[in-house]
């Protein structure tokens, strides 16, 4: 199970954050810091695990962003990694490329297409292009409601209320 | 009315609210302006709807942080005006479109026409102004009655001049923004140069977010709330958030909803109350026709749902299971699992749906299903042997299916199909595998299939191999498959890849479980990952060589771990030194070699060892009194060469000061000893190095202290030599080292004829007593010994071991609470090195327990009070420092006695004195324990007697001991029993906590109290009580006065 993902930048910016297992708010600050204290010093040749309270960090990072995911002691390392790449490449068919991610603030949109990966700490969907497509057909149903709402008739009947 | 074609790259920007009569009111700047092409000022039929907007615009390409506009209200009209002066005569043009709306910016310009000229039409283009509405009928108005209809007009075009495409056309609509927008905070936050900096832009944030909430404001809810959830990432408080996500969970449309989900998932967690009001909405969302609420619902469900949650929604869960869409069937699956988590009892619910969950085709459906059954297995054995019976078969199929599908490119990765579901598959026949021969065999074919096909170049094969492995590793016994997974992990260990090798020694670590001997065969590969540049990889090589080591192969693993100490760098030292002084303290075949290794690691390393190994060190060298004289010398040569190692060095010193003639005279050589020279000044001299070490800390000069003390008997020769360095620390700044050498010096001059018996050798420290004491385990059999040496005469005549430990040990009683803290760890007692800041206890505080101290039980030694006298010594060290005395002005311990019978205390006779003084005489005469007091009925109820014993403390008649003993003249239990008393101003009162807070039927507690009378002999005691207990949890509150208490106190 994964108790938690965490984007963090090269400067040790927080960019998005997702607790499965439960922790409170201080807590989470403190495995922010700490973790982002081990993996933003470790070498680029090195593994990408790091044992940590008796559980593993697996990271990876991907152009300037670090993608870390805490797994119990007995997980899958390897593939833990490969969700992560699982990951990044649906936020890059997503998003169009993943640099312009780094760039870019992590939007909600991140995080809707982690919860389409995953729940409860586990793997939700193999299928890149069925959580595109669940992702985006959310999408569109938030346009079409906000198109409604947003039309010129529905704002003067509102104006006029 | 007919849509304006949209606007191209229409991009609002910066947003910001003004001041008076505008409050309240936003200003938007579009840009660029949208096309107006096909709008007639004919659009004013629309006529004045109670609208809401009027649209100005500087022109040009503004930038984000200049502000291109303001607006300010005057006595007499309002007005427009830049606030950037600098681009007030900027070349800026009006856009041609726009050119329309002149006539409308004439009015603008007469309303402000009695307002400085501050705005010139020319200047700027319109732009957008949205009012409150409630405003606009006053800003009409104000209009001049002429102008109203233009006005209207130019609302009107500006109307149609939006594009629904305009992304944030509610913000625009909205008339109450509450600041500045989710990309504008980010970006105002991500530019703070300061923590400090950054706190104040997300304090005010916050405050503008709360005020909107409590203006319940429905339009911007959703952006505060990402504002809250960014805010949230970087560590702010925002419980102030949570009500405003369960709002919009709980309003009905799908945007809401879906900002609402996502922020209680963020903002909250399983433990907060809140999260119980939420329960009503997810069951209704569970319910809903629209697949993609009920997908949210779920998810959120699945990850913070609470148990009481789980209880409650369990039913909806179960049925969506069986939902037409197979989306909705994989979050159902995953949230399932969280729920049999939270709740293992509603397992059973679930067998049946997961199991039918596995005949899926649908990839996420089938992974979800796998993991569920995976934990139900876990969690209950009933579904662990219902999967085996009726799904084994089936799952090997589907493994077969899938190691044989051709390629699917959407499950494809690096060549394989879907690695996920082969990884959970494996996973689910471990489970079901381990422990049952069948359905292991079952599996065999398969997982040697999957071993040797899959390809090994890619992460995601090494994934598969890896978990493929541990399965194998897991079912029952089948040699041929265990060989191969091995081969399999002796790849991984020479490949290339720090990944593969991490999780090799990983799964070699599982697999010393099932076969040692295999994994042995791979221990020189692996002792050469401890050495690795990685750290991870160093770590988890070492959890496994510490796993490796067995009897037969302790002296070379140890060897190369401790060759390679020396290499290591300094975060892992700590790490290193720990496992190898374990292993050499688990597998030592001969205590010589114990000692010769840990000699090596101390050189090493000694700076990153624990107390408790120099600690159980110095005990293995006591006990081995055939090496005693081999360790000392061993220990000065390492010293010799290694001074910075501080606990080497404590480890020399003790052995020294012990061992010293053994050392000068080469006693007890061994055959492998090569013979060594040293002078009984040179033995002096290590020491005295030791004590002048700069780096030396408290602890390890406080012990060459006393080495030096013991040497001066050992060594007749150098005494007057060891006199002077102990005298030189009579000036040392640190009180401990100052008292030492006062006191060792006193009893080098004028104690001659114990002396010797004094700094005898330490006797045999029992190591099992040792063990049990790291342990945590208090041995209670040290009252035996005070029992016997009660009977001894007071003085000299003691059996001559245990007051040495006494005597070096002194020095720590000046703070009496200190070795009662210490827990007991006698050794540290024994060595006298507790050593705990003079300033930790005040000496009023009570008296250590007897007991439980062996210190103090050792001091008891030879007095005949058994009750009191534990406490004496540091009684009248701590008479000493309540009367101020600077302890160096005392010329010595031995002059403390006549101090002591000046404080007008009873004294009670101080065992360590006698010591000392040699000629003290025991004043040991009852009447000295001080006038006794009669004990008294202080209150007496139906129910309740409660009694008072006095005792006062020596050198102090002030203050009053009483011991409370309530007994209950009841047959029924009182529980929460609270005794509480009340004084009058010029006492003061500390009470203890009672012996227990239950009062068993004619049962009794005691509580003991103390009381210090500031008009000892002129007022007399008195106290009020009010006692209160629970009977079958009925209150019951007792209240009375104390007024006989015995005169004197």
């Amino acid at each position: 199970m994964i108790h938690f993902v965490l984007l963090i930048s090269r400067q040790g910016k927080v960019r998005l954050t997702k607790w499965y297992s439960t922790y409170s708010q201080k807590e989470r600050t403190k495995v922010i810091r700490e973790l982002s204290g081990v993996i933003l010093t470790r070498g680029p040749k090195l593994c990408n695990f790091v044992e940590w309270r008796g559980l593993k960090v697996v990271y990876k990072r991907y152009a300037s962003l670090y993608f870390c995911m805490c797994i119990d002691p007995d997980g899958n390392e390897l593939e833990i990694l490969e969700i992560i790449h699982h990951y990044v490449e649906v936020l890059d068919r997503y998003f169009g490329s993943v640099i312009e991610l780094t760039s870019l603030i992590i939007c909600r949109k991140a995080y809707y297409i982690l919860d389409e990966i995953l729940i409860s700490g586990e793997l939700q969907e193999p299928g890149k292009r069925t959580i595109v497509r669940a992702v985006a057909a959310q999408d569109s149903l938030v346009e079409t409601v906000k198109e409604q709402t947003g039309s010129i008739s529905t704002i003067i009947a509102q104006a006029s209320k | 009315m007919a849509p304006i074609s949209p606007g191209a790259g229409l991009r609002p920007s910066l947003s910001r609210p003004c001041s008076s009569v505008f409050d309240g009111c936003c200003v938007c700047f579009l840009h660029p302006w949208p096309s107006f092409e096909g709008s007639t000022c004919r659009s004013m039929e629309l006529g004045p709807p109670g609208g809401t907007l009027v649209i100005l615009r500087s022109h040009g390409g503004f930038e984000d942080n200049k502000e291109p506009l303001g607006f300010e209200a005057s006595e007499d009209g309002w007005f427009v005006r830049c606030c950037d002066s600098l681009h007030v005569d900027a070349q800026w043009r009006f856009s041609p479109p726009l050119r329309a709306l002149s006539p409308c910016l004439s009015v603008v310009s007469k309303v402000s026409a009695g307002g400085p000229p501050v705005m010139r039409t020319e200047n700027f283009n319109v732009q957008t102004v949205i009012f409150d509405q409630g405003a606009l009928p006053d800003l009409t108005s104000r209009l001049p009655e002429t102008s109203r209809s233009t006005f209207w007009c130019m609302v009107a075009i500006c109307l149609t001049g939006l594009s629904p495409e305009v992304s944030t056309l509610d913000e625009i609509m909205n008339p109450f923004s509450s600041g500045t927008r989710l990309r504008d905070m980010i970006r105002a936050i991500r530019s703070c140069k300061t923590a400090a900096e950054e706190r104040a832009v997300v304090r005010k944030e916050c405050a503008a977010i709360r005020a909107a909430i409590s203006e319940n404001d429905q339009d911007y809810r959703h952006r505060n709330l990402a504002k809250l959830m960014f805010i949230h990432m970087l560590g702010y408080p925002t419980h102030f958030g949570q009500m405003e996500c369960l709002k919009l969970i709980a309003s009905s449309g799908f945007p809401e909803k879906r900002i609402g989900y996502l922020g209680l998932m963020l903002l909250l967690d399983e433990r907060q109350e809140v999260l119980m009001l939420v329960t009503n909405s997810l069951k209704q969302d569970l319910n809903h026709s629209n697949q993609y609420i009920i997908g949210l619902a779920l998810c959120a469900l699945g990850n913070i749902c609470s148990a009481e949650m789980a209880r409650d929604l369990a039913p909806e869960v179960e049925r969506l299971l069986q939902f037409r869409d197979p989306n909705i069937r994989k979050k159902a699956a995953l949230c399932s699992i969280r729920i049999i988590k939270k709740v293992p009892d509603l397992a059973e619910n679930f067998i049946n749906p997961a199991a039918s969950l596995l005949r899926e085709k649908h990839h996420g459906v089938l992974i979800t299903g796998v993991q569920l059954c995976t934990d139900l297995c876990k969690i209950s054995s009933e579904a662990l042997e219902y999967f085996r019976e009726k799904c084994t078969e089936g799952l090997v199929k589907t493994l077969r299916d899938m190691a044989n599908s051709p390629y699917a490119p959407e499950y494809d990765v690096a060549g394989i199909t879907d690695p996920f579901l082969h990884i959970r598959l494996l996973k689910l026949l471990r489970i079901l595998g381990h422990g049952d021969a069948d359905a292991s065999d079952c599996m065999n074919d398969i997982l040697a299939q999957v071993a040797t096909k899959i390809e090994s170049n890619k992460n995601a094969g090494n994934a598969i191999l890896y978990e493929c492995v541990g399965t194998i590793m897991s079912i029952e016994d089948n040699g041929g498959l265990r060989v191969l997974a091995i081969n399999i992990l002796g790849r991984f260990l020479s490949n290339r890849d720090n990944n593969i090798r991490y999780v090799a020694l990983n799964m070699l670590m599982r697999a010393m479980a099932v076969d040692a001997q295999a994994v042995q065969r791979h221990r020189a590969t692996i002792l050469e990952c401890v050495k690795d540049s990685d750290a991870s990889i160093r770590k988890k090589a070492l959890d496994l060589v510490y796993l490796l080591v067995n009897e037969s192969n302790v002296k070379p693993l140890t060897k190369e771990l401790i060759e390679y100490l020396e290499a290591s760098d300094q975060d892992f030292k700590g790490v290193l030194t720990a496992k190898i002084c374990s292993l050499v303290e688990k597998f030592a075949p001969e205590k010589i070699w114990y000692i010769d290794q840990m000699l090596k690691v101390l050189s090493e390393a000694g700076n990153y060892v624990k107390d408790e190994v120099w600690h159980a060190l110095i005990v293995v060298i006591s006990n081995a009194s055939d090496l005693h004289g081999y360790s000392v010398r061993a220990l000065y040569r390492a010293f010799q060469t290694s001074t910075e190692q501080e606990s080497l060095v404590r480890v020399a010193v003790w052995c020294i000061g012990e061992y010293g003639d053994m050392l000068v005279n080469n006693v007890g050589m061994l055959d492998i000893e090569e013979p060594i020279t040293v002078t009984e000044s040179d033995a002096v001299d290590a020491v005295e190095v030791a004590i002048k070490r700069h780096t030396s800390d408290l602890t390890t000069k406080a012990m060459a202290l006393i080495a030096l003390l013991k040497l001066s008997s050992r060594f007749p020769s150098c005494s007057e030599r060891i006199k002077d360095i102990i005298l030189q620390n009579k000036q040392s700044f640190v009180l401990e080292l100052q008292q030492r050498s006062i006191e060792f010096n006193c009893i080098l001059q004028k104690h001659q004829n114990i002396r010797s018996a004094l700094v005898e050798r330490m006797p045999v420290l029992d190591e099992a007593t040792f063990s049990g004491r790291r342990a945590g385990s208090l041995p209670t059999s040290v009252s035996t010994s005070t029992g016997t040496a009660r009977n001894l005469p007071n003085g000299i005549a003691k059996p001559a071991a245990a007051p040495v430990a006494d005597l070096l040990d002194l020095s720590s009683d000046d703070t009496p609470a200190a070795p009662s803290s210490s827990g007991g760890d006698f050794l540290q007692d024994l060595l006298g090195v507790d050593l705990s800041p003079a300033s930790a206890q005040p000496s009023t505080s009570q008296p250590p327990k007897g007991g439980t101290d062996v210190l103090l039980d050792l001091l008891s030694i030879g007095t005949s009070l058994p009750a009191q006298s534990s406490s004496s010594a540091s009684d009248i060290l701590s008479s000493i420092q309540d009367n101020n005395a600077p302890l160096a002005n005392l010329n010595g311990l031995a002059s403390l006695s006549p101090l002591a019978a000046n404080a007008a205390a009873p004294a009670s006779p101080a065992p360590v004195m006698d010591l000392l003084d040699g000629i003290g005489p025991s004043p040991q005469k009852n009447e000295e324990n001080g006038p006794a007091y009669p004990s008294l009925v202080a209150y007496e109820s139906s129910s309740l007697r409660m009694t008072f014993n006095f005792s006062k403390q020596p050198g102090n008649p002030q203050t009053t001991l009483i011991q409370a003993t309530f007994i209950n003249l009841t047959p029924n239990v009182y529980n929460d029993f609270l005794f509480q008393a009340a004084v009058p101003k010029f006492l003061q009162l500390h009470l203890d906590p009672a012996s227990s807070n239950t009062l068993p039927a004619n049962g009794s507690i005691s509580q003991s109290m103390k009381l210090t009378n500031s008009q000892h002999g002129k007022k007399s005691l008195v106290m009020r009580i009010r006692i209160a207990y629970k009977i079958n949890d009925k209150d019951v509150l007792e209240e009375g006065q104390v007024n006989n208490f015995p005169r004197g106190l």
